[in-house]
């Protein structure tokens, strides 16, 4: 498990990166780079499914995040002190590591115990359903209803999108301004 | 961008992308299809389908690929991938229930296996893909319009 430390190490440097670096591309990059982070550790933790959509995606979100900011001067916003933000984020971090100390040696190893309804689906998957991939098994055939959910939620977010940025239907610069004149 | 403002990159990247567009295109279909044997899946190969266009977007310009596919088929691409996985759930119902797997379980590791679950793929695939290269349109889209304001 080193190297899943490692990976979670990095992808905590890239946040900072992300977050510090002044050009907007550089942040971009950084962000890829936490993404990639990402998709490692899925692997690494035996989700191939997950990795191969995490991956994907990470790619379709940074071709949009870079086209938003590659032309554009887009100046960093930089006002008030540093003191006060600082003070408050450490003492964040602080109360969130002791109540962490308190918390987590109370949960329950990686993968242990493995819940009955998980067992039922390592047992039954492949005879009830025929799919070899059991991920598949799960989320088309026991869960699918979740699935239905997803696919919805995709379709309300590409509704929403086109509502908001639609080209028919607006009114013109000239004729807003004409209107703000009156 | 070259000195005769054609839309789209140079040259080298209209070649490249010629010769492989079609090969990301074949390879999202592959893991649509195969996903009920390895991994992957609809929403992965629907994403990958998505990237393939979005690839000749980026190359060639918007008016080249929305010419061959405007933006009113890729919403009726939507809706068909949405109402043909829903009615995939509904015909469930007249074999018992909501999402019942009606279709033979078939042989493992076989292409045809897994009843309904490869043909529930496909339809999400379809959505997400089109879904996904409607948003991409419309994000490209307003950004010009901004610049021309």
């Amino acid at each position: 498990m080193v190297e899943l430390y490692i990976l979670l190490i990095l992808m905590i440097i890239g946040s900072v990166v992300a977050l510090e670096v002044k050009d907007l591309l550089s942040s971009v990059v950084a962000l890829g780079a936490v993404g990639l982070g990402l998709c490692l550790t899925f692997l690494v933790l035996k989700a191939p499914d997950v990795a191969i959509t995490q991956l994907v995606v990470e790619i379709l979100s940074i071709i949009i995040l870079i086209r938003a900011t590659l032309k554009k001067g887009l100046p960093m916003v930089a006002t008030g002190g540093w003191a006060f933000p600082s003070v408050i984020g450490v003492g964040f971090g602080v109360v969130l590591l002791l109540v962490a100390i308190q918390c987590f040696p109370d949960l329950p190893k990686f993968g242990e115990p493995m819940l009955r309804v998980s067992q039922h689906y390592l047992d039954q998957g492949l005879k009830q359903t025929g799919a070899t991939n059991l991920v598949t098994s799960v989320i088309l055939d026991f869960r699918a209803f979740d699935t239905l959910g997803e696919v919805t939620v995709l379709f309300a977010a590409a509704l929403g999108v086109l509502a908001v940025v639609r080209t028919r239907g607006r009114k013109k610069l000239e004729q807003a301004g004409a209107i703000a004149d009156e | 961008m070259s000195k005769e403002r054609t839309p789209g990159m140079s040259v080298i990247v209209k070649t490249v992308t010629r010769l492989t567009a079609w090969l990301i295109m074949l390879y999202g279909i592959n893991i649509v299809l195969h996903g009920h044997v390895s991994p992957g899946g609809g929403f992965a190969g629907g994403v990958i389908i998505a990237l393939s266009f979005i690839h000749l977007i980026l190359a060639y310009g918007k008016e080249m690929v929305l010419k061959k596919l405007s933006e009113g088929l890729v919403e009726v691409f939507e809706s068909t991938g949405a109402l043909v996985f829903l009615g995939i759930a509904l015909l469930g119902t007249t074999a018992g229930f909501f999402f019942k797997n009606f279709l033979p379980a078939g042989e493992p590791f076989h292409l045809f296996s897994a009843g309904t679950i490869p043909l529930s793929y496909i339809a999400i695939s379809l959505k997400v893909w089109a879904g996904l290269f409607a948003i991409f349109v419309a994000l490209v889209l307003l950004r010009i319009d901004k610049e021309q304001g």
